[in-house]
């Protein structure tokens, strides 16, 4: 099967660069596969996971993403992810931690455009925390 | 004529001062490592940002749905000028050479019947500015509680001032900060982060112009949502050249300091050894003369 450059950046650091056969990316509208030759795309992610298959079918490496960007052009699949962490090392409590904060943020803005944005941030944060327990 | 005593004291001073510099030199070079990364590991997010951005916008451009941010509001009257230096002096020119070239474009703005605002991010720009603009310091952000600036920094700051440009409260920001170069070189830069600049793509572009998008979700949204992190990322940028320039100026200064302390210490030392012989001589004639006037 074919591969493609994959490359999975945070503002902090490269954290993955290289050939591989498929990569399982959480858009903002649902999760995508991408293959090579993929149609070149953008689109925003939601916090969730990123899985990469080295080789299709093989055992795939989990990674957080706290939202971000991917872009699928022909060159191969970049995501620029806000914050990327190994499943491995993710911290649960450190998530608790941030559903917390989305609910006093909540609890504290004012106006109806803030309040969607807040409850929309929230309500990604708990499906998040569903996905991973 | 210094008494011995005098001398004793001043060089045991200089050479504890020289200790002093010679400890940070030696933690602003293991700073300097650090910081030096920590801005190389940045870089592969910034420039795919830029690549993304620039792929997005050059489509956007002109069409009158494009996000303020990325059209800018139309007039160019009121500017922000965001001013990163550093916490803390001894640094050598390191301040005063970002907070100059701020200051002077500051004026030419005024000259041109602009109105100024200053953004300060470290405590020692805007001091020295405060003296020169009263009452134009908008605000200090003092990073000194952080001890690893992180893109989480970044954002609050781009945060504020993506916030003030909703407001409408300037229609530029400009940036200053220092580029790091190397170790004895750091340059003054100025850097327009609002409305954003677009760069011109590279030729790597050209595999992508026949190729036509698909946006999840739409194009605006996604500018809407990559334009203010843009302002993050140059803002994280400008941080971190910013933390690694001012970690080779202390070096570069304190390495002169111990230098010179060294110098002192030499001349001091020289003239100590002089009054001492100076007056076992001069003893000596008293004993001599003494025992000859018997």
């Amino acid at each position: 099967m074919d591969t493609f450059q994959f490359e999975l950046v945070s503002p902090e650091k490269l954290l993955i660069s290289e050939e591989v056969e498929h990569v399982v990316v959480p858009g903002a509208e649902g999760e995508f596969g991408v293959l090579a030759h993929h149609a070149p795309l953008l689109s925003t992610l939601r916090p969730g996971i990123v899985k990469v298959f080295k080789t299709d079918g093989g055992e795939p490496e989990r990674l957080f993403v706290r939202g971000g960007f991917a872009d699928v052009n022909p060159k191969g699949l970049t995501i620029l992810a806000d914050e990327a962490t190994p499943m491995a090392e993710f911290d649960v409590s450190a998530l608790d931690q941030s559903i917390k904060d989305a609910e006093d943020d909540l609890a504290d803005v004012e106006g109806d455009e803030a309040r969607r944005r807040a409850q929309e941030k929230l309500d990604r944060l708990k499906e998040f925390r569903a996905v991973v327990s | 004529m210094a008494s011995l005593k005098d001398l004793r004291n001043r060089i045991a001073s200089v050479k504890a001062t020289q200790k002093i510099t010679k400890a940070m030199q030696m933690v602003a070079a293991a700073k300097l490592r650090r910081a030096e990364t920590a801005a190389a590991a940045a870089r592969p997010y910034a420039e795919r940002m830029e690549r993304v951005l620039s792929n997005l916008a050059s489509g956007m451009k002109g069409s009158p749905l494009a996000p303020k941010l990325l059209a800018g509001t139309g007039e160019d009257k009121r500017h922000l000028l965001v001013v990163v230096t550093a916490d803390r002096g001894l640094c050598g020119g390191f301040n005063s050479s970002i907070a100059r070239l701020a200051r002077d474009h500051a004026r030419r703005l005024l000259a041109d019947g602009k109105e100024v605002q200053f953004l300060c991010v470290g405590r020692k720009g805007a001091d020295i500015l405060r003296r020169q603009f009263p009452g134009k310091i908008d605000d200090v952000i003092s990073l000194r509680e952080t001890k690893n600036v992180g893109f989480s920094n970044a954002q609050a700051i781009a945060e504020r001032i993506v916030d003030l440009y909703g407001e409408d409260k300037f229609d530029v920001a400009t940036m200053f900060f220092s580029k790091f170069k190397s170790v004895v070189s750091q340059i003054p830069t100025a850097q327009q982060i609002v409305p954003a600049e677009i760069p011109e793509g590279d030729e790597g572009e050209d595999l992508l112009k026949g190729a036509v998008y698909e946006y999840e979700p739409s194009e605006e949204e996604i500018l809407d949502e990559l334009l203010p992190r843009n302002v993050a990322i140059q803002l994280l940028k400008a941080l971190l050249e910013s933390a690694a320039s001012e970690q080779g100026a202390r070096m570069s200064a304190m390495d002169n300091a111990t230098r010179n302390a060294g110098d002192m210490i030499k001349r001091l030392s020289l003239e100590y050894n002089r009054t001492r012989q100076a007056q076992i001589t001069k003893e000596l004639i008293e004993i001599i003369s003494g025992a000859e006037a018997l």
